[in-house]
Protein backbone atom coordinates (compact mmCIF):
# COMPACT_ATOMS: atom_id res chain seq x y z
CA UNK A 1 0.00 0.00 0.00
CA UNK A 2 2.85 2.44 0.75
CA UNK A 3 4.69 1.78 -2.19
CA UNK A 4 1.62 1.97 -4.37
CA UNK A 5 0.80 5.16 -2.75
CA UNK A 6 4.46 6.60 -3.62
CA UNK A 7 4.69 5.25 -7.09
CA UNK A 8 1.01 7.51 -7.53
CA UNK A 9 2.71 10.44 -5.77
CA UNK A 10 5.38 10.83 -7.80
CA UNK A 11 3.39 10.47 -10.87
CA UNK A 12 0.77 12.79 -9.40
CA UNK A 13 4.00 15.64 -8.88
CA UNK A 14 4.93 15.15 -12.65
CA UNK A 15 1.38 16.73 -13.44
CA UNK A 16 0.38 18.77 -10.12
CA UNK A 17 1.52 22.11 -9.61
CA UNK A 18 4.28 22.07 -6.93
CA UNK A 19 3.09 21.07 -3.34
CA UNK A 20 4.16 22.04 -0.35
CA UNK A 21 2.07 21.27 2.94
CA UNK A 22 2.55 17.38 3.52
CA UNK A 23 -1.77 17.19 4.20
CA UNK A 24 -2.02 17.72 0.46
CA UNK A 25 -0.14 14.41 -0.72
CA UNK A 26 -2.55 12.53 1.39
CA UNK A 27 -5.65 14.63 0.31
CA UNK A 28 -4.18 13.42 -3.81
CA UNK A 29 -4.28 9.98 -2.49
CA UNK A 30 -7.94 9.83 -1.76
CA UNK A 31 -9.30 13.02 -4.06
CA UNK A 32 -6.99 13.25 -6.78
CA UNK A 33 -7.86 16.75 -7.10
CA UNK A 34 -5.17 19.63 -8.70
CA UNK A 35 -3.62 21.65 -5.47
CA UNK A 36 -3.26 25.32 -6.05
CA UNK A 37 -0.29 27.37 -5.75
CA UNK A 38 0.01 27.71 -2.02
CA UNK A 39 1.93 31.12 -0.88
CA UNK A 40 4.63 31.69 1.09
CA UNK A 41 3.02 33.78 4.02
CA UNK A 42 6.52 33.81 5.98
CA UNK A 43 8.08 36.10 3.72
CA UNK A 44 7.03 40.08 2.41
CA UNK A 45 3.63 40.07 0.85
CA UNK A 46 2.00 42.39 -1.99
CA UNK A 47 -1.41 44.04 -0.76
CA UNK A 48 -3.54 46.87 -2.67
CA UNK A 49 -4.57 48.58 0.30
CA UNK A 50 -5.92 52.71 0.94
CA UNK A 51 -4.50 52.58 4.57
CA UNK A 52 -1.17 51.18 2.92
CA UNK A 53 0.32 53.26 0.47
CA UNK A 54 3.41 51.16 0.05
CA UNK A 55 3.65 47.74 0.95
CA UNK A 56 6.28 45.57 2.03
CA UNK A 57 7.30 44.31 -1.58
CA UNK A 58 6.94 45.59 -5.11
CA UNK A 59 4.66 43.93 -7.28
CA UNK A 60 7.01 42.79 -10.10
CA UNK A 61 10.04 41.00 -8.47
CA UNK A 62 11.54 39.76 -11.50
CA UNK A 63 12.19 42.23 -14.20
CA UNK A 64 12.81 41.55 -17.92
CA UNK A 65 16.05 43.66 -19.37
CA UNK A 66 14.06 46.54 -20.39
CA UNK A 67 12.72 46.93 -17.53
CA UNK A 68 16.30 46.33 -15.40
CA UNK A 69 17.55 49.55 -17.45
CA UNK A 70 14.82 51.62 -17.00
CA UNK A 71 14.98 50.76 -13.26
CA UNK A 72 19.18 51.93 -13.88
CA UNK A 73 17.50 55.02 -15.79
CA UNK A 74 15.59 55.26 -12.38
CA UNK A 75 18.66 56.63 -10.20
CA UNK A 76 19.33 59.29 -12.81
CA UNK A 77 17.29 62.91 -12.78
CA UNK A 78 13.50 62.06 -12.97
CA UNK A 79 12.59 64.90 -15.50
CA UNK A 80 14.61 62.62 -17.92
CA UNK A 81 11.68 59.59 -17.61
CA UNK A 82 9.04 60.21 -20.11
CA UNK A 83 5.55 60.22 -19.03
CA UNK A 84 5.24 56.77 -20.50
CA UNK A 85 8.38 55.94 -18.56
CA UNK A 86 7.27 56.63 -14.95
CA UNK A 87 3.62 55.44 -15.71
CA UNK A 88 5.92 51.71 -16.44
CA UNK A 89 7.95 52.19 -13.61
CA UNK A 90 4.75 52.44 -11.35
CA UNK A 91 3.15 49.20 -12.75
CA UNK A 92 6.42 48.15 -11.51
CA UNK A 93 6.10 48.28 -8.22
CA UNK A 94 2.34 48.88 -7.88
CA UNK A 95 -0.72 46.55 -9.04
CA UNK A 96 -3.91 48.73 -8.79
CA UNK A 97 -3.64 52.54 -8.51
CA UNK A 98 -5.96 54.15 -5.81
CA UNK A 99 -8.70 55.22 -8.19
CA UNK A 100 -8.82 51.49 -9.51
CA UNK A 101 -8.93 50.70 -5.72
CA UNK A 102 -11.30 52.56 -4.83
CA UNK A 103 -13.67 51.57 -8.31
CA UNK A 104 -16.82 50.65 -7.53
CA UNK A 105 -17.61 47.50 -7.71
CA UNK A 106 -21.49 47.00 -8.17
CA UNK A 107 -21.75 44.56 -5.92
CA UNK A 108 -24.69 46.63 -4.77
CA UNK A 109 -26.59 45.03 -7.47
CA UNK A 110 -25.91 41.20 -6.81
CA UNK A 111 -27.16 41.69 -3.08
CA UNK A 112 -30.15 43.39 -4.48
CA UNK A 113 -30.81 41.16 -6.79
CA UNK A 114 -30.03 38.30 -4.16
CA UNK A 115 -32.55 40.08 -2.07
CA UNK A 116 -35.76 39.83 -4.91
CA UNK A 117 -34.81 36.34 -6.08
CA UNK A 118 -35.28 34.93 -2.55
CA UNK A 119 -38.02 37.06 -1.52
CA UNK A 120 -39.60 36.03 -4.46
CA UNK A 121 -38.61 32.41 -3.96
CA UNK A 122 -40.51 32.36 -0.48
CA UNK A 123 -43.40 33.85 -1.83
CA UNK A 124 -43.62 30.79 -4.38
CA UNK A 125 -43.37 28.52 -1.54
CA UNK A 126 -45.95 30.37 0.68
CA UNK A 127 -48.02 30.19 -2.36
CA UNK A 128 -47.79 26.53 -2.49
CA UNK A 129 -48.23 25.99 1.27
CA UNK A 130 -51.52 28.16 1.07
CA UNK A 131 -52.39 25.62 -1.78
CA UNK A 132 -51.59 22.46 -0.32
CA UNK A 133 -50.74 22.59 3.24
CA UNK A 134 -53.82 24.91 4.89
CA UNK A 135 -56.40 23.23 5.82
CA UNK A 136 -59.62 23.41 5.10
CA UNK A 137 -61.48 27.84 5.72
CA UNK A 138 -62.84 27.05 9.33
CA UNK A 139 -66.80 27.99 8.35
CA UNK A 140 -66.45 30.58 11.33
CA UNK A 141 -64.97 33.09 8.85
CA UNK A 142 -68.21 33.02 6.75
CA UNK A 143 -70.27 36.26 6.71
CA UNK A 144 -73.73 34.39 8.12
CA UNK A 145 -71.54 32.88 10.84
CA UNK A 146 -70.22 36.12 11.77
CA UNK A 147 -73.71 37.71 11.80
CA UNK A 148 -74.89 34.86 14.23
CA UNK A 149 -72.15 35.09 16.51
CA UNK A 150 -72.23 39.03 16.75
CA UNK A 151 -75.96 38.72 17.31
CA UNK A 152 -75.38 35.94 20.23
CA UNK A 153 -72.52 38.45 21.79
CA UNK A 154 -74.93 41.04 22.09
CA UNK A 155 -77.77 38.80 23.79
CA UNK A 156 -75.54 37.69 26.19
CA UNK A 157 -74.62 41.23 26.70
CA UNK A 158 -70.80 40.92 26.32
CA UNK A 159 -68.57 44.13 28.02
CA UNK A 160 -71.80 45.98 28.44
CA UNK A 161 -70.03 48.89 30.77
CA UNK A 162 -67.73 50.06 28.55
CA UNK A 163 -66.86 47.58 25.43
CA UNK A 164 -68.66 45.97 23.03
CA UNK A 165 -72.40 45.99 24.38
CA UNK A 166 -72.37 49.84 25.76
CA UNK A 167 -72.30 50.71 21.97
CA UNK A 168 -75.20 49.07 20.95
CA UNK A 169 -78.21 51.04 21.07
CA UNK A 170 -80.74 47.93 22.58
CA UNK A 171 -83.99 50.16 22.01
CA UNK A 172 -83.57 51.68 18.44
CA UNK A 173 -81.30 48.02 17.55
CA UNK A 174 -78.34 49.70 16.18
CA UNK A 175 -74.68 51.08 16.87
CA UNK A 176 -74.81 53.93 18.88
CA UNK B 1 -11.66 69.18 29.23
CA UNK B 2 -8.83 69.31 26.66
CA UNK B 3 -8.22 73.06 27.75
CA UNK B 4 -7.86 71.84 31.22
CA UNK B 5 -5.43 68.85 30.10
CA UNK B 6 -3.48 71.81 28.61
CA UNK B 7 -2.94 73.87 31.86
CA UNK B 8 -2.53 71.60 34.28
CA UNK B 9 0.76 69.97 32.30
CA UNK B 10 3.74 71.29 32.85
CA UNK B 11 6.72 72.42 30.65
CA UNK B 12 6.50 72.92 26.95
CA UNK B 13 2.73 73.82 26.73
CA UNK B 14 2.80 76.89 28.92
CA UNK B 15 1.53 80.03 27.55
CA UNK B 16 -0.04 77.75 24.87
CA UNK B 17 -3.33 79.40 23.16
CA UNK B 18 -5.34 77.15 21.79
CA UNK B 19 -7.79 79.18 19.59
CA UNK B 20 -9.37 76.00 17.91
CA UNK B 21 -11.15 72.63 19.36
CA UNK B 22 -7.90 70.81 17.97
CA UNK B 23 -9.59 67.38 18.26
CA UNK B 24 -11.57 68.60 14.86
CA UNK B 25 -8.90 70.34 12.82
CA UNK B 26 -8.01 68.30 9.98
CA UNK B 27 -4.46 69.06 10.06
CA UNK B 28 -1.69 67.47 11.70
CA UNK B 29 -3.28 67.40 15.08
CA UNK B 30 -3.49 64.94 17.86
CA UNK B 31 -5.70 64.37 21.32
CA UNK B 32 -4.49 62.36 24.69
CA UNK B 33 -6.49 62.08 27.81
CA UNK B 34 -3.27 62.06 29.55
CA UNK B 35 0.37 63.28 30.28
CA UNK B 36 2.57 65.89 27.84
CA UNK B 37 0.51 66.86 24.64
CA UNK B 38 2.41 67.15 21.65
CA UNK B 39 2.14 70.00 19.44
CA UNK B 40 1.62 70.39 16.10
CA UNK B 41 4.89 71.76 15.45
CA UNK B 42 6.45 69.12 17.43
CA UNK B 43 4.63 66.69 15.49
CA UNK B 44 5.62 68.06 11.78
CA UNK B 45 8.98 68.31 13.17
CA UNK B 46 9.38 65.41 14.28
CA UNK B 47 8.37 63.62 11.10
CA UNK B 48 10.05 65.84 8.91
CA UNK B 49 13.05 64.99 10.95
CA UNK B 50 12.19 61.13 10.83
CA UNK B 51 12.28 61.48 6.76
CA UNK B 52 15.32 63.83 6.39
CA UNK B 53 17.53 60.69 7.90
CA UNK B 54 20.46 60.69 4.91
CA UNK B 55 20.96 57.10 4.96
CA UNK B 56 17.37 56.51 5.53
CA UNK B 57 16.48 52.49 3.87
CA UNK B 58 13.76 51.55 1.72
CA UNK B 59 12.21 50.12 4.73
CA UNK B 60 12.15 52.76 6.91
CA UNK B 61 10.43 55.17 4.22
CA UNK B 62 7.51 52.63 4.16
CA UNK B 63 6.83 51.82 7.39
CA UNK B 64 7.27 55.72 7.84
CA UNK B 65 4.84 56.77 5.42
CA UNK B 66 2.03 53.47 6.04
CA UNK B 67 2.23 54.97 9.98
CA UNK B 68 1.58 58.44 8.82
CA UNK B 69 -1.27 57.52 6.83
CA UNK B 70 -2.36 55.45 9.46
CA UNK B 71 -2.83 58.60 11.46
CA UNK B 72 -6.48 60.73 11.32
CA UNK B 73 -5.02 64.13 9.65
CA UNK B 74 -3.14 64.66 6.28
CA UNK B 75 0.09 65.64 6.92
CA UNK B 76 1.79 69.21 6.20
CA UNK B 77 3.66 69.75 3.23
CA UNK B 78 7.01 70.00 5.13
CA UNK B 79 6.54 66.43 6.11
CA UNK B 80 5.32 65.27 2.24
CA UNK B 81 8.42 67.28 1.05
CA UNK B 82 11.20 65.70 3.09
CA UNK B 83 9.58 62.19 2.23
CA UNK B 84 9.31 62.99 -1.36
CA UNK B 85 13.41 63.71 -1.10
CA UNK B 86 13.54 60.70 0.88
CA UNK B 87 12.25 58.50 -2.23
CA UNK B 88 14.23 60.28 -4.01
CA UNK B 89 17.60 59.50 -2.03
CA UNK B 90 16.08 55.75 -2.33
CA UNK B 91 15.42 55.88 -6.16
CA UNK B 92 12.27 55.14 -5.80
CA UNK B 93 9.98 57.21 -8.39
CA UNK B 94 6.95 54.97 -8.12
CA UNK B 95 6.78 55.49 -4.43
CA UNK B 96 6.79 59.04 -4.58
CA UNK B 97 3.89 58.95 -6.81
CA UNK B 98 2.09 56.66 -4.68
CA UNK B 99 2.62 59.36 -1.35
CA UNK B 100 0.85 61.96 -3.65
CA UNK B 101 -2.06 59.60 -4.55
CA UNK B 102 -2.51 58.59 -0.40
CA UNK B 103 -2.36 61.84 0.70
CA UNK B 104 -5.11 62.57 -1.90
CA UNK B 105 -7.30 59.95 -0.80
CA UNK B 106 -6.54 60.84 3.15
CA UNK B 107 -8.27 63.91 2.36
CA UNK B 108 -11.41 62.64 1.64
CA UNK B 109 -14.79 64.79 0.98
CA UNK B 110 -12.26 67.61 1.46
CA UNK B 111 -11.60 68.82 -1.82
CA UNK B 112 -9.55 71.49 -1.32
CA UNK B 113 -6.61 70.32 0.44
CA UNK B 114 -5.09 68.11 -2.28
CA UNK B 115 -4.44 71.35 -4.47
CA UNK B 116 -3.27 73.08 -1.68
CA UNK B 117 -0.67 70.45 -0.78
CA UNK B 118 0.18 70.43 -4.74
CA UNK B 119 0.61 74.28 -4.49
CA UNK B 120 2.94 74.49 -1.58
CA UNK B 121 4.80 71.02 -3.22
CA UNK B 122 5.27 71.96 -6.40
CA UNK B 123 8.81 73.49 -6.26
CA UNK B 124 9.76 70.35 -4.70
CA UNK B 125 8.05 68.45 -7.55
CA UNK B 126 9.58 70.53 -10.25
CA UNK B 127 12.99 70.57 -8.92
CA UNK B 128 13.02 66.64 -8.37
CA UNK B 129 10.75 65.75 -11.32
CA UNK B 130 8.29 63.92 -10.04
CA UNK B 131 4.88 64.07 -12.29
CA UNK B 132 1.85 64.13 -10.05
CA UNK B 133 -0.90 61.45 -10.49
CA UNK B 134 -3.21 63.46 -12.66
CA UNK B 135 -0.32 64.22 -14.91
CA UNK B 136 0.22 60.63 -15.60
CA UNK B 137 -3.59 60.34 -15.61
CA UNK B 138 -3.71 57.58 -13.33
CA UNK B 139 -6.08 59.39 -11.02
CA UNK B 140 -8.94 58.24 -13.73
CA UNK B 141 -9.51 54.92 -14.21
Amino acid sequence: MLLKGKNRRSSLLANTTRIKCASSYWLLLFVRAEVSDTVDMSRPMYCDRLDIPLPDKPYRDVLTDAEESLKQKEKGPWSQLSREEKIALYRLSFCQTYAEMKKPTGEWKTVIGGIFFFVGFTGLVVWWQRIYVYPPRPRTFDPEWQAMQLQRMLDMRVNPIQGFSAKWDYEKGQWK
Amino acid sequence: MFRAVVRLSTAGTRGLVRTRPSCSAPLASRCFSHGKVETDEEFDSRWVTYFSKPDIDAWELKKGMNTLIGYDLVPEPKILDSALRACRRLNDLASAIRILEAVRDKAGPHKDIYPYLIQELKPTLTELGISTPEELGIDKL
